[in-house]
Formats: structure tokens, C-alpha cells, sequence
């Protein structure tokens, strides 16, 4: 098995109405049940704030932001035990955030040495 | 956990109805954006984390720790509650005093402040209704819209006025002066009564829509029953009006929106429990010397509900109670009911010469329910030709693809010679109309 980091970007829930809100909540509800009860889940993650700090540059000059577009912004994130990244891939499709014009980035974590040995 | 249903719609509400306290009804605007804040938030912390042991507790606090931070912030920008003011200025007093805004009967007062609030004499009917369904019960516009099959932009626009005159007055009403509360009382009433019909005889073919409507009505006639000075003889008569009809409801439309006349509903589907509840609650109603229309629609409910089948309906009583609601508020939709219950009793003719003798039946010119009586009671006289025109035109007048299903087979039946069957009607207060209006 392969772990995987599944890096969510661009929801935005706030056009909608609370019922609207609770039904994707249990749609994300759900593809996170399915996808434990399959053994995929290797931590859950977190969400993440939409702003918060930059520091940049050798001055480590200290700028707010990130100011990206809302669809660029990464949201949350997940890790994923997978067989490969096309299995990764797969379960991704599943994600509800694509009803609301989000996207998945599906990343590799890169083995260390000792674990491609085994 | 799993959130119960509605969880969220149900907590906007209560959530708006605290912080636009807390924040005085001006600001009833930043009200709603915290509750939209605090719902996000539990969106996104809840599908990676799980939902919490206490989902309700949650959302509360989180608006609550909101709120604090919107008093601390905005203090010196914003005025906010005139009464509170001394209370929120000083930092001693700001979180004890919110603490107890936000404990759970204080919650509740909120509620009935805001629903009494929602029906003041400025704002029409129809708009009430509306400002009720988007503040208290959650639903946004686009909800509304499709619940009263009506334009989003008519919906937005009404919604928007009539928040904007809210926000005008000076505070919120006043739930515990006796002499207020029994004022607006009536309006209130009027309000829930029409959220509930909206959803019974209303415009969606979408059965669930319905219900929840009848449900929402109901939620709120029980937070009236709950309030010191809520339960009148007139609160007991409309929430027993709301358990009797909506204990037909399973039977009234079924899973696929198809339309069942009173005639032809399967008994057994009605809800035994509510149908208790109902009568137990006109008895309650029946004390005092005040007669409404609730009373009257209750004790008409009650006696089909006591009917073991539509033969066995003591139709002579239908016909008395039915000449009383047309002296308590008459309207040519009641005398339409009456005549279809002097046809049970005396024979078709009868009716007809009953629906001939109504005054004002023009206004009934586009209800489709007036041609298809009109069917009815000629295709039980054995004329299926004139019958069969009668439901024609109430075809040409049906006002969503429900009414049209049940008016499209009954045209069938007149073509078909089958045997005659009575389309009973309730009385309805079509509030279509007043809504996108």
C-alpha cells in the first residue's frame, strides 16, 4: 500500500441555503464512511482557514495571504492509503466537492528508502 | 453521528432569531451572515472531523463565540440592541451577558419574538408567510420559490421589502406585555394558518415539500401552545385544525404526488395518533365565548375523521358547521364546500341549485375546483356530456401537474361512463396569488 495526500480546493459553500449546506455535509459524510470502511482512510485531516500567513523571500518577509482565486485556495486535506496512484485517482472521483466546481489534487508521499525496501 | 434531518434549516431559525436580539433588529442582516458563518464552519470542520456529539450545541456556541467577537469588533462602528446597550458596552458585563441570551428559554422567547415580529400589520399576508418560512424555518428564496411554484426574482424581491421594513422598527415585539401579545395574537394565527394550507392545498407537486410545510406550520403552533400567554381557545382550534388534516395527509397525496379525493382515501393511512391529538386539542379549544374559523374547521375535520368512510360522514352536520363558518368568514371557496356537503345530504340537484344560489361564485371564475364540482354533481345526475365539459374547463384551469393528473382522469371517467364519485373540497384560502403578488 501507498500513501497518498488528498489536497481539497475551492468550495465555496456560501451561496447556499442550510439545507443545501447540510445535504453536501452528509454527501462528505458518506464518501468518508465508505472510504474508511474500505480501509483507505490513513488519517482524516483537517481544514484549513482561508487566510492566514506567507513569509517569503531570504528577508522572510511576512505577507497575509495566500491571496490565490477561491478555486485555487486549498481548503483542507486528507491522507489516503491506496494501492497505486490510478487507485488514488479512483477514489478521488468520488469526492462531493466537484458538485460544487472544486477540484482533488491526488499526491504521492514519497516512500522513505527504508519503506521501498520492504 | 448522523445530523437529524433538517438540523441546519431548523437551527437557522433559532440562530437568527438570537443574534438579531443580541444584535438588535436593524442589524438583522449581520444576524443572518453570522448563522451563514457558523453553518459553513460546521461544514467544514465536521466532514473532515465527524459531527459532534451535540450538533446543535455546536452550531450555537460557535454563532455565540461569533456574535462575541462581532460586539467587541464592531462596538464603536455599530449601535446595537438600544435595550442591551449598557450591558454590551462593558467588557465585565458582554460575555456573561450574552451567555444568558443564549441559554436555551431565553432561545426559545427568541423564537416567538421573531414570528410575532414577522407578522406585523405593515407587511400583507402573503408576506409574512414568506418572511416567516426564510427567517424561522430556513428555507432560502429559492426554496420558497419552488414551494409556491413561483419566481425566484418575485420571491427575492417580496422577501427583500419586507425585511427591510422589519429592520426599520425599533426592537423586536414585545412577547410578554399581555396586552401586545393577545393584539397580535390573530395575526399570528393567520400566518401559521396559511403556512399550513400552503403546504395541504398548495401549488408543489412535490409531496415532501408539502408535508414539510404542514410540518413547519405545526412547529410553530407548538411554540405558541409552550408560551404562558400562547394557549387561547383560538391556539387550541388551529393546532387542532393543523393534527386533523395533517393526519390525512398520507392519505390525501400519495409517494408519486397523485391526488386522492376524501371519497376515495384509504382510511387506514391516516394517522390515528394526530387524529387523537386533534380532537384532544378542540376540546381544549371549546372554552370561552369566542368563536373562529379555526374552531369551525377543526369540528369539520373532526367529524370526517370520526367517519368510518365517506357514507358513513353525518353529512347533516357538515352542512351546519359549514353555514356557520360562512357567518364567522364567509367567502365563495366556503360556500362551494357547503354546497358539495348539501349535495351528500339532499342529492345532486340540490347541490347545484346550492352552487347556483353563491352570491360572488365570479370570483370563483379561475379557481378549477368550481368547474370540477360543477362535474361531479352533473356526472352523478348521469349527464357525462356536461359533465365532461365541466372538467374540461377545470383542466384549462388547473394550476399545477397534480391538479391536472386528478382533473385528466376524472375527464376520463366522464368519457368512460364510470361510475360517479364526489371530489370534496376543503376550504382553502389560496395564498398563491399573495405571495409572487
Amino acid at each position: 500500500m501507498s500513501e497518498f495526500t488528498f489536497l481539497f480546493r475551492g468550495s465555496d459553500p456560501t451561496a447556499q441555503s442550510p439545507e443545501e449546506m447540510q445535504k453536501s455535509m452528509q454527501k462528505w459524510l458518506a464518501w468518508f464512511k465508505e472510504l474508511g470502511a474500505k480501509g483507505h482512510i490513513k488519517y482524516p485531516g483537517h481544514p484549513l482557514e482561508r487566510t492566514g500567513k506567507v513569509v517569503r523571500g531570504s528577508q522572510k518577509s511576512v505577507h497575509d495571504g495566500p491571496y490565490a482565486e477561491a478555486k485555487d485556495i486549498v481548503n483542507g486535506f486528507t491522507l489516503i492509503e491506496a494501492r497505486d496512484l490510478a487507485q488514488a485517482v479512483e477514489i478521488s472521483r468520488g469526492c462531493p466537492i466537484f458538485d460544487v466546481g472544486g477540484s482533488v489534487e491526488v499526491r504521492p508521499i514519497r516512500a522513505r528508502e527504508c519503506d521501498a525496501a520492504e | 453521528m448522523q445530523p437529524s434531518d433538517h438540523l441546519f434549516r431548523r437551527e437557522a431559525g433559532r440562530m437568527v432569531a438570537t443574534l438579531t436580539r443580541v444584535f438588535g433588529v436593524h442589524n438583522l442582516a449581520l444576524a443572518e451572515d453570522v448563522v451563514q458563518d457558523a453553518f459553513c464552519r460546521a461544514l467544514e470542520v465536521w466532514k473532515f472531523r465527524g459531527v459532534p456529539e451535540n450538533p446543535s450545541a455546536w452550531l450555537l456556541a460557535t454563532a455565540k463565540n461569533r456574535a462575541l467577537d462581532v460586539l467587541r469588533r464592531q462596538r464603536t462602528a455599530r449601535t446595537f440592541a438600544p435595550e442591551l446597550r449598557r450591558l454590551l458596552d462593558s467588557e465585565w458585563t458582554l460575555a456573561p451577558a450574552v451567555e444568558e441570551l443564549f441559554a436555551p428559554n431565553a432561545i426559545k422567547d427568541d423564537l416567538l419574538r421573531m414570528m410575532f415580529s414577522c407578522c406585523q400589520p405593515r407587511l400583507a399576508e402573503g408576506a409574512q408567510v414568506a418572511l416567516i418560512l426564510n427567517i424561522l424555518c430556513g428555507f432560502s428564496v429559492n426554496e420558497i420559490a419552488s414551494a409556491f411554484v413561483s419566481s425566484h426574482a418575485a420571491v427575492e424581491k417580496r422577501i427583500t421589502r419586507a425585511k427591510k421594513l422589519l429592520a426599520t422598527s425599533k426592537r423586536l415585539f414585545d412577547v410578554t406585555a399581555p396586552a401586545d401579545f393577545a393584539t397580535r395574537l390573530p395575526a399570528v394565527h393567520r400566518a401559521l394558518y396559511l403556512l399550513f394550507n400552503e403546504g395541504y392545498h398548495g401549488a408543489s407537486a412535490e409531496t415532501a415539500v408539502r408535508a414539510e410545510l404542514c410540518h413547519e406550520a405545526m412547529r410553530l403552533a407548538a411554540l405558541l401552545l409552550d408560551h404562558p400567554l400562547g394557549p387561547t381557545p383560538a391556539t387550541y382550534a388551529l393546532s387542532a385544525l393543523m393534527c386533523l388534516n395533517a393526519a390525512r395527509l398520507p392519505a390525501r397525496v400519495d409517494v408519486s404526488g397523485k391526488l386522492t379525493s376524501l371519497f376515495d382515501q384509504d382510511r387506514s393511512l391516516w394517522d390515528r395518533e394526530l387524529l387523537t391529538e386533534g380532537i384532544r386539542l378542540l376540546e381544549l379549544a371549546a372554552s370561552g365565548s369566542e368563536l373562529t374559523e379555526y374552531h369551525v374547521e377543526a369540528a369539520i375535520a373532526s367529524v370526517h375523521a370520526r367517519a368510518a368512510g365517506a357514507e358513513d360522514t353525518d353529512w347533516a352536520a357538515i352542512v351546519s358547521l359549514y353555514d356557520t363558518l360562512m357567518s364567522v368568514r364567509p367567502s365563495p371557496v366556503v360556500a362551494l364546500n357547503r354546497a358539495i356537503a348539501i349535495a351528500q345530504r339532499d342529492g345532486p340537484e340540490r347541490g347545484l341549485e346550492a352552487i347556483g344560489a353563491i352570491e360572488d361564485r365570479d370570483r370563483l371564475a379561475g379557481y378549477p375546483f368550481y368547474p370540477a364540482a360543477l362535474g361531479e354533481l352533473e356526472l352523478r345526475r348521469g349527464r357525462h356530456k356536461i359533465a365532461r365539459k365541466h372538467f374540461r374547463a377545470a383542466l384549462a384551469l388547473a394550476r399545477n401537474p397534480m391538479e391536472r393528473r386528478f382533473l385528466h382522469q376524472r375527464v376520463g371517467a366522464c368519457e368512460r361512463g364510470d361510475p360517479p364519485q364526489t371530489a370534496i373540497l376543503e376550504p382553502a384560502n389560496r395564498l398563491h396569488r399573495e405571495i409572487t403578488g
